[in-house]
């Protein structure tokens, strides 16, 4: 049998949003069927009618609590409830206020402002992430792989008419008043300007100049599509402008993957119309390597050109033998610089970014004869971290490939700096060591950093040297020393 | 050229989007970084995210959008019924939302029509209307907004109806809405009894014409800058409207109190009014959709300027995409309930007022009015954290609408349906709950959200006319 209570408490007074939860609260108390504590409002007093409780004459400044229990035992237990439910109303509870963190690039840039927005999201997202910034009036980096060519091509001329800078997609080096963004060496203040449609061309720039105690003003990565004939060059066009203006800039570089012929002449012919010197470093076929042109860029600027550092012990051939270059690269400019000039002398490179279409390497990525594999191309960074940040797919090859009785020398990149893996000697410096146990088997590697970056140049190559390679600051020269290694010829 | 374009320069900051890795490098370089917490977009919206974002008009037609909502003054201009302003006959109706037909409308939005159409005398008893609806002979239905009008839950207007006329004095457009009855068992909330139909007769014979009186004798009314004061106030114009009631009457009751009417009467008209706390929501809605209406049409624009619910459907209207409507089932709101009603007595979410959030107050103002939050069971912080996370999804801020506990800033204004798809964030709206059958009235009040799916389909809408337009 149920009973009811009703109770005037005439002055006591509450919301009726905070007694609406105080009603629920207390008709979720056991032993209660219903509860209504209200002011005793005529809409509220219609309610409770309608509830079929009877009430006393109230006025609407007084509140009416209104319960009907399953009997009068839950009565005290009820009203307990009431009065602890109307203290917490009153008292709320306020928890550590956080602000939420923004959601998108613009509402990032809404709050804290900025100059530059860093873009590293999945490639189908990023056009929309760098449009934000774009719209605040930045200038943006797009790291993301994958990113569509007609989106690039959309962004940048959407940047080209409001005169920003779209740096990227898939070139992750800048250093802009020094400050070093996404896989970035540690570089003195200087007059040179570099603008990159390579990463890792640019980071061997960065660590020759650095190497030959030539400062940098600024490196824009302009992304490795930018001289491609989709894209036609225009965040490099952009970015020679800025460097123009800029009056610390007095000699820029123009450092690019293979070029789209007529892309590289029209960029060619507008910056021969600046007014800072332009040297372009574009490799190609029977074209200069970087190191050369790197040479050529400090007969400009009147310095010496050093002897490149080299660490460890000349490598030799193996005692058992092998005919064929293998060469495991982090850096796509690297892995093409190293196939460019190694085809001079031994022929045909397959690759997974081959030079050639008909050079194409399966996906095994273990075929016969001279083979390069880019572990920074997009084919093989899907569902996994760059191979700068996370080395295991590398490592893993390494040891097949120095297992293979064909395999006559290894040639491999480190690539330091920003962005990169904290200490990547101490995975490869083992691994290297494992693989000459196999076999004996001579391993040269480019070592790209410079002494102020993170990881410390001198104690990466070292650690490399420690373990049985032959370590250059030159990726040209360690390629030009694995070449002479395949062909048996002694340093 | 600002020295920030000179490369030699050093970034003052920079936003990061994406890895964390690139954040973190560069605030190891002592440069400040403001990193975005990133999700995914809505499923299956990446690549028209991306057209739309291309979209060489998107940006300064959102600007542009913005700009004439902000422009608008929303004076309260005249009361009248709605056979002289809309040029309603006998026999049509308007409603909430976006369009519905009687068989699938809802029960309360049902149970509103029956009261209506007894109201304006085609039945003698509202049960007899179900009949004459569902025949659809010699009656009409149609949306408030096709009409420049909104109306709260069912939204139900007809032609004896009358009506506020809110102005904006630089180009004579005109928004409309009726006379907000009060709470509890109202026609809005599909209530039809005798007590119902008694009191439209009076607002009819009585109220509309006083108001109309005052309102002519006063002069405009500035609703525009009662909502904003509103905000300093504890209202947040949706759900609580009690400071906005007292600031109308303010500035009317010297004309009231002058008009030709019997002090019996005007008595009777400012204890109506002064009893209804929710009386200056049928103002502020009209205020909302004069200003919206003035961003609607500018090609590629992805702001929203209606959320309107019939009690069955949810719509949006975009101002890129025209007349346009975007519709998925309305949701149940989440929140405390009157009485023994519980959320089986509920309807889906009903009517035009979220016109309110759209705006930028409502919901999106839950800080100004943090009482709101208790609604469903809530904090402080949560309406403090409600209202910055409308700005995720917004393009701009309202500087005459600022709310004082974020430091003044302007409630946050223009829906942009491609944040709602890129975030998944979905407009908050402030709502009271009608019951599922007709006849019931009011069960409740909560929060609720409009269903995700329409953001994509707008999206979608957005897409293809950029397609088309390249």
């Amino acid at each position: 049998m149920t009973v009811e209570h009703v109770e005037i408490r005439p002055g006591a007074y509450a919301d009726s949003v905070a007694l609406l939860q105080v009603s629920r609260d207390v008709a979720a108390t056991p032993g209660v069927a219903a509860a209504q504590v209200a002011m005793a409002t005529e809409l509220n007093v219609e309610v409770l009618q309608g509830m079929g409780f009877t009430l006393p004459a109230a006025s609407t400044n007084d509140m009416v609590v209104a319960l009907r229990l399953d009997d009068e035992s839950a009565l005290s237990a009820a009203l307990a409830a009431v009065d602890a439910a109307l203290a917490a109303a009153r008292k709320g509870s306020s928890g550590g206020e956080v602000t939420a963190p923004p959601r998108t690039t613009g509402s990032a840039l809404r709050r804290a402002g900025g100059d530059l927005a860093l873009v590293s999201v999945p490639g189908a997202s990023a056009l929309v992430e760098a449009m934000d910034a774009l719209d605040a009036g930045v200038d943006v980096m797009i790291f993301s792989d994958n990113v569509p060519v007609e989106q690039e091509l959309a962004m940048k001329r959407i940047a080209r008419d409001r005169g920003l800078l779209v740096m990227g997609p898939d070139c992750g080096t800048a250093v802009v008043g020094g400050v070093g963004l996404g896989f970035a060496n540690t570089v003195s203040p200087g007059s040179v300007g570099i603008v990159a449609a390579s990463g890792t061309g640019c980071q061997q720039i960065l660590a020759l100049l650095d190497a030959a105690g030539v400062g940098v003003a600024a490196a824009l990565g302009v992304g490795g599509r930018d001289l491609s004939a989709a894209i036609g060059g225009i965040s490099t066009t952009t970015a020679l402008d800025r460097l123009d203006a800029d009056p610390t800039v007095e000699q820029v570089v123009v450092v690019s993957k293979p070029p789209a012929a007529e892309v590289a002449a029209a960029v060619e012919k507008y910056a021969a119309g600046l007014t800072t010197p332009v040297r372009f470093a574009l490799l190609g076929a029977g074209q200069p390597d970087l190191t050369t042109q790197v040479e050529a860029l400090l007969g400009d600027l009147g310095v010496a050109v050093p002897s490149w550092p080299t660490w460890g012990t000349p490598a030799v051939r193996s005692a058992s033998g092998g005919t064929a270059l293998r060469g495991l690269f982090v850096g796509g400019t690297l892995c093409d610089e190293a196939m460019l000039l190694a085809a001079e002398t031994l022929g045909p490179i397959r690759s997974n970014i081959p030079l050639s279409p008909d050079l194409a390497l399966d996906s095994s990525l273990l075929e016969s004869g001279h083979l390069m594999i880019d572990f920074g191309d997009d084919g093989l960074t899907r569902g996994r971290a760059h191979p700068m940040i996370d080395p295991t797919l590398r490592l893993e090859h390494l040891a097949k490939v120095a297992a293979d009785p064909e395999t006559a020398v290894v040639l491999m990149d480190v690539v330091l700096g920003h962005g990169a893996e904290d200490d990547p000697a101490a995975g490869l410096a083992p691994a290297i060591a494992a693989a000459r146990a196999i076999r004996d088997v001579p391993v040269v590697v480019a070592c790209v950093g410079t002494s102020a970056d993170p990881q410390g140049l001198a104690r990466q190559a070292e650690a490399l040297a420690a373990a049985g390679a032959e370590v250059h600051l030159s990726n040209a020269a360690a390629t030009r020393r694995a070449i002479a290694l395949v062909n048996g010829v002694a340093r | 050229m600002t020295t920030a374009s000179l490369p030699s320069a050093t970034p003052a900051a920079v936003a990061a989007v994406g890895a964390d890795m690139f954040a973190t490098a560069v605030a190891d370089q002592a440069v400040p970084v403001e990193r975005v917490d990133w999700t995914p977009p809505m499923d299956g919206t990446a690549d028209d995210l991306a057209t739309v974002a291309a979209d060489p008009l998107r940006r300064d037609a959102n600007a542009l959008a913005v700009s004439r909502m902000l422009d608008v003054q929303a004076m309260l201009v005249g009361v009248a019924p709605a056979s002289e302003l809309l040029g309603l006959e006998k026999g049509q109706f308007l409603h909430a939302g976006p369009p519905i037909e009687w068989a699938r409308a809802s029960g309360p939005l049902r149970g509103a029509l029956m009261g209506a159409a007894a109201f304006e005398g085609l039945v003698e008893d509202p049960e007899d209307a179900e009949a004459l609806f569902a025949s659809g002979a010699e009656v009409s239905l149609e949306p408030c907004h096709h009409r420049s009008a909104v109306g709260p839950m069912a939204g139900v207007v007809s032609p004896s109806m009358w009506m506020f006329v809110l102005e904006d004095p630089a180009t004579g457009r005109r928004t409309y809405c009726s006379l907000n009855e009060g709470l509890g068992k109202v026609l809005r909330y599909g209530a039809y009894g005798p007590e119902v139909l008694e009191r439209l007769r009076w607002m009819r014979d009585v109220l509309g014409p006083l108001l109309g009186e005052a309102v002519s004798a006063a002069g405009p009314v500035d609703a525009t800058a009662i909502l904003g004061q509103m905000l300093q106030m504890g209202d947040e114009a949706h759900n609580r409207n009690r400071a906005g009631t007292l600031m109308l009457l303010r500035d009317i009751a010297p004309s009231l109190v002058r008009t030709s009417r019997s002090t019996e009467e005007i008595a009777e008209a400012f204890a109506f009014m002064g009893g209804n706390d929710h009386f200056f929501l049928n103002v502020a809605m009209p205020a909302c959709k004069l200003a919206l209406d003035a961003a609607r049409d500018v090609p590629g624009s992805t702001m929203v300027v209606a959320m309107a619910r019939n009690g069955t459907d949810f719509g949006i209207q975009v101002s890129g995409t025209g007349d346009q409507w975007f519709t998925g089932p309305a949701q149940l709101a989440d929140g405390l309930f009157l009485g023994d009603y519980g959320p089986d007595d509920a309807n889906p979410d009903i009517g035009d007022s979220a016109i309110t959030e759209t705006a930028g107050i409502g919901g999106f103002a839950m800080a100004a009015a943090p009482a709101i939050v208790r609604f469903v069971g809530g904090t402080v912080p949560d309406a403090l954290a409600t209202s910055r996370r409308m700005r995720e999804i917004t393009i701009s801020e309202n500087n005459r609408w600022p709310i004082p506990v974020l430091d003044f800033a302007g409630a946050a204004t223009g829906i942009d349906v491609s944040s709602v798809c890129r975030t998944g964030i979905l407009p908050q709206i402030n709502t009271g709950m009608a019951g599922k059958v007709a006849g019931v009235g009011q069960v409740g009040a909560g929060l609720v959200t409009p269903p995700a799916s329409i953001f994509p389909a707008a999206l979608a809408e957005l897409a293809r006319r950029t397609r088309d337009r390249a």
